[in-house]
């Protein structure tokens, strides 16, 4: 790992440089909010943000997607025959990835590139990008990444990890991703140099700024059902409206569905962002729900990140605690706390209770 | 790396209307590009998504069987927007296939043993491909005694009737057809519900005996107690899921059942398995 001091004006001039090899995307003011955008020429990413209102996670998996195209023209020979659409990604590069945002991808990675299938769409375009992140230097309320496998200074999932220090720019030199990037930026020939300490310093008092946690070291011990039977769910999805803006929110969500379009004699097959905060997520065409009541949605939105993912993949929880859930929740729901409430669940003193009462 | 949402396409070689009320088709596909045919090597008990361009894909039971070359068949009960399309379709159509996807029954576990196949209503399909496959001269040796236990609401609601005619004339498998109730005075099977037949003609459980049922939800709750009372442990018991679908491989997230994906560690599992799971199905 190499570790170089950047100042403001070799930052401008190599974010101005990498564009020429990269499609470079920062976090740009938009209204009252941050939001990754194409940076065009001379447009600086604006790194006076906390978090972006929303992960960078479209950029690698597009809220809509055109997976195919179709002909319904009975005269064509390739008539309602599905034709790949042109999947090609040039390169491209993140600038201002927070670390909690960084760990979403390989975690959501474990769902769309695994030994039996290979989600061609998110691995492509995955795998032509570069992530930059941006060290936190304080944490906001909601911030809990310290306890969902990650910190204000974490690296998992980054290239290259930046650490703005007034105008100087450390950088952290992760990967040969990142390597490849510092080159193209014209930093590759600046020397290394022993900032070390610096780095320590702000990483500490970063960490120290991040004011919430969470427990999930007893989650793995429980079994399925106890955490689906326990008692909890329908007083913590009681104010729910199954708006489904935390699923949307969400870096770690990944549930899709897919729908054809048809104009005219031609159409798509797209996917969209789906949620499982929808009744029809679930639905089948016999009219029965297994998920029918809103308490079993939001059951499993919970279980899914906090118990059924920690089961599967032994790798830790699927939240990387951005706290966008909380932040944008329209009725308080917590994930803190209902995480907490599942680790701390204690089976037997619950049956105990049910069956003096 | 191989799209793995990219329909085969397939042309509609047959449709055979299968029941009376018309409401179940059985679709016979033959793969537009020969190739495809071997990428599509599947076992009894697997699924494949159909696909319709502008309308969507459903996730099917194959109702052929591998030992049947040179086409693939799928049965469908008219009930939404992509069925009740294909039930419109005509013979020559172009379609798409995916799959096979999830897994098949346990064979290799029900080597050597003796089979019970319990189905009821059109949950038939991936059942009928199995006694197929069973039935098959390369095969049949493989296993024991095989029973199985069929029934509808009515003799005109039966699947497959005339493989079910030959089968029973057989001596190598023993079949019980039953309907709920019929005037017909020339029903020559059996009537009564499924859970009742089951208790009066299945052979007691034991660790060479295995159950594979398929059926509606009521059928398989008042089956399931007449099998314990003959003794079978829930791990000889053996399950094929459904639930709503869209990739079908274990990716879109709308399918689980706990940890479980129905599609692509399902359809099939234990009633050992399903008694750890939620029953969100």
């Amino acid at each position: 790992m190499k570790l170089i001091k950047i100042d403001q004006q070799n930052w401008n001039t190599g974010i101005e440089k990498a564009k020429s090899a990269y499609r470079v995307f920062g976090p740009v003011k938009e209204k009252n909010d941050y939001e990754f955008k194409v940076l065009g020429t001379n447009e600086m990413p604006d790194l006076n943000f906390r978090n972006t209102r929303l992960s960078p996670k479209s950029i690698i998996y597009p809220q809509s997607q055109v997976m195919f195209t179709y002909s319904i023209d009975e005269t064509k020979d390739d008539c309602r025959i599905m034709k790949e659409v042109e999947n090609v990604t040039s390169p491209m590069a993140i600038i201002g990835v927070r670390p909690c945002d960084a760990l979403s991808f390989p975690i959501v990675r474990r769902n769309f590139d695994t030994p039996e299938y290979q989600d061609t769409y998110w691995i492509k375009a995955y795998e032509a990008t570069t992530f930059v992140g941006l060290a936190c230097n304080s944490a906001c309320d909601t911030c809990f990444c310290t306890s969902a496998g990650t910190g204000p200074f974490g690296e998992k999932g980054l290239d290259v990890l930046i650490i703005k220090d007034g105008d100087d720019f450390y950088t952290k030199i992760i990967t040969p991703k990142g390597e490849a990037f510092a080159e193209s930026a014209g930093w590759g020939k600046k020397e290394q140099t022993d900032i070390t300490a610096k780095i320590k310093e702000l990483k500490t008092a970063a960490e120290a700024s991040v004011s919430s946690t969470v427990s999930t070291d007893k989650l793995k011990n429980k079994t399925i059902l106890d955490l689906y039977d326990a008692p909890f769910w329908e007083e913590e999805a009681f104010a729910c409206i199954n708006c489904g803006t935390c699923t949307y929110v969400c870096p770690t969500c990944w549930c899709f569905d897919v729908q054809d379009e048809t104009h005219g004699k031609s159409g798509i097959r797209m996917r969209n962002w789906d949620s499982c905060m929808f009744p029809l997520f679930t639905h089948h065409a016999s009219g029965h729900n297994p998920r029918n009541n809103k308490h079993e949605r939001v059951r499993q939105r919970f279980m899914h990140k906090l118990k059924y993912y920690v089961d599967k993949y032994d790798s830790g929880i699927q939240c990387v605690g951005c706290g966008r859930c909380i932040r944008l929740c329209p009725v308080n729901i917590d994930i803190r706390k209902i995480c907490d409430k599942m680790n701390n669940f204690d089976t037997e003193s619950c049956k105990c209770e049910a069956t003096s009462s | 790396m191989q799209n793995p949402y990219l329909p085969y396409p397939v042309r509609i070689d047959e449709i055979i209307t299968e029941t009376e009320d018309k409401s179940l088709k059985t679709f016979k596909f033959v793969f537009l590009n020969a190739s495809d045919e071997d990428k599509f090597t599947y076992e009894s008990g697997q699924f494949g998504e159909l696909s319709i361009a502008g309308l969507g894909e459903i996730p099917i039971g194959i109702a052929s069987s591998p030992v049947e070359k040179g086409f693939i068949k799928f049965t469908v009960f008219k009930t939404g927007k992509v069925t009740s399309y294909l039930h419109a379709m005509k013979e020559g159509d172009i379609m798409g296939v995916r799959g096979p996807l999830g897994h098949p029954f346990p064979w290799e576990t029900l080597e050597g043993k003796n089979i019970v196949i319990i189905g009821g209503g059109f949950a038939f399909t991936t059942l009928r491909s199995s006694i197929i496959s069973i039935l098959d001269p390369a095969n049949r040796s493989k296993f024991k005694d095989i029973h199985v236990i069929y029934g509808a609401r009515a003799p005109g609601m039966l699947l497959y009737k005339e493989e079910l005619a030959e089968w029973a004339q057989r001596d190598d498998i023993n079949m019980n057809i039953t309907v709920d109730g019929t005037d017909d005075p020339d029903w020559k099977y059996l009537t009564g519900f499924v859970p009742t037949i089951t208790e009066q003609k299945a052979p007691p459980g034991n660790d060479d005996t295995y159950a594979i049922i398929c059926g509606p939800p009521i059928m398989i709750k008042f089956t399931q107690p007449v099998l314990d009372n003959l003794g079978y442990s829930h791990d000889n018991i053996i399950m094929s899921l459904e639930n709503r679908m869209k990739c079908g491989i274990g990716i879109c997230g709308r399918c689980n059942i706990g940890k479980e994906f129905v599609c692509k560690d399902g359809p099939v599992f234990t009633l050992s398995q399903l008694n750890n799971m939620p029953k969100e199905y």
